[in-house]
């Protein structure tokens, strides 16, 4: 199973959610099938996806709020497992996609590598309320389907091939990211305010 | 030398008069009774973190919400959470307000503050960033304010250091 793949499946299901990717690969293949104002790109400040997901689900709970977040990242940031299942927000899903690899850095393995760490296992271990695993884009859209029902917080590991796009670059400056991604938020508050 | 109660509450009623609802914190000795009026208040949300730098991604998430909040930490930890400052909140001119302990400088007793307590102003300075210290109960809500407000305005992190004249009795 590849990413690019999942996220294609993805990608119609999302509607107005939230969305918050990683750096790199995974931030360029969403990109790549049409960016909305409710896409976030961290280019940079590996592993701080999920912290950035935690903080808007808190303060949106109207909203639902998915991290696409990877091995590489999650790594960097394990503790971020252990805080999310403190406050579990149920309009939070993370979707880890474990390529065992830090591809857009090289495409060094990455300590999941051979199922070598098992990072369901830790986020299990961690707390995690529901932790689902998927090795199929049919697998990945049920955890999807079941994530989106809001009842509790999902966390969805999702194994897949190292391979990314062949090309990097989007027409959104970092900063116009955050104002448009924040002006969109605020839009969407006011429409809801009685 | 024991943390301050009543200058504690000094600090969170300017968090409060400042607007903020939100705080992201890990817990540190100088910061006890703030946290615990926090956990305490039923208007306001309290996260605690595990490692700082998560707090740096946290309350840039609670902006991007729209929300008003504040990260409080001890100095050390603001020094753990370099990168998630520079690569996500100066990177994508994303305000923080970080009240930070500020342990380790002058009348500091216990030796592994110090190193940490001498390079916080340098690195405030290297990093650019808008800073103050905080050592009068009677000004602090004001400077917390102030700071709320600078960081809004300039899209930057700003930083208020809680000082040892401010936080011990």
């Amino acid at each position: 199973m590849k990413r690019a793949e999942c996220i294609r499946a993805l990608y119609p299901e999302l509607g107005d959610r939230l969305v918050v990717t990683i750096m790199g690969a995974t931030a360029q293949e969403l990109y790549d099938l049409g960016h909305r104002e409710t896409f976030f790109y961290l280019q940079h400040a590996m592993g701080l996806a999920s912290s950035i997901g935690l903080g808007i689900a808190l303060n949106r709970p109207q909203d639902s709020v998915i991290v696409l977040d990877g091995d590489g990242s999650v790594l960097m940031n394990l503790g971020t497992l252990a805080t999310l299942a403190r406050y579990r927000p149920p309009n939070l899903t993370q979707v880890i996609f474990d390529n065992g690899s830090l591809l857009s850095t090289g495409g060094f393995a990455s300590h999941t590598t051979a199922g070598i760490t098992d990072l369901a296992a830790i986020a299990r271990g961690a707390g995690c309320p529901r932790v689902l695993e998927a090795g199929t884009v049919y697998a990945f859209m049920e955890a999807v389907a079941q994530a989106f029902d809001g009842e509790v917080m999902t966390t969805i590991v999702a194994k897949v091939e190292a391979v990314g796009p062949d090309h990097f670059g989007m027409d959104l400056k970092l900063p116009e990211n955050t104002f448009r991604f924040q002006r969109h938020i605020a839009s969407t508050a006011r429409l809801a305010a009685p | 030398m024991t943390v301050s109660r009543d200058n504690s509450k000094a600090v969170y009623q300017g968090i409060k008069s400042a607007g903020i609802r939100f705080i992201t914190a890990l817990p540190e000795t100088w910061l006890v009774y703030l946290l615990q009026l926090a956990e305490d208040d039923p208007e306001m949300r309290l996260v605690e973190v595990a490692k700082e730098e998560e707090a740096v991604g946290i309350a840039a998430g609670a902006y991007l919400a729209g929300t008003p909040n504040a990260l409080l930490m001890q100095n050390h930890g603001f020094l753990g959470s370099i990168n998630g400052i520079v690569s996500l909140a100066m990177l994508y001119r994303i305000p923080l307000v970080m009240l930070i302990a500020h342990r380790g400088h002058w009348g500091e007793p216990y030796p592994w503050h110090t190193q940490g307590g001498i390079v916080t102003e340098p690195v405030l300075r290297a990093l650019g960033l808008p800073f103050e210290y905080a050592r009068d109960p009677l000004r602090v809500g004001g400077q917390i304010r102030e700071a709320q407000t600078l960081a809004w305005s300039s899209l930057s992190p700003v930083a208020l250091l809680l000082s040892r004249d401010l936080m011990e009795d």
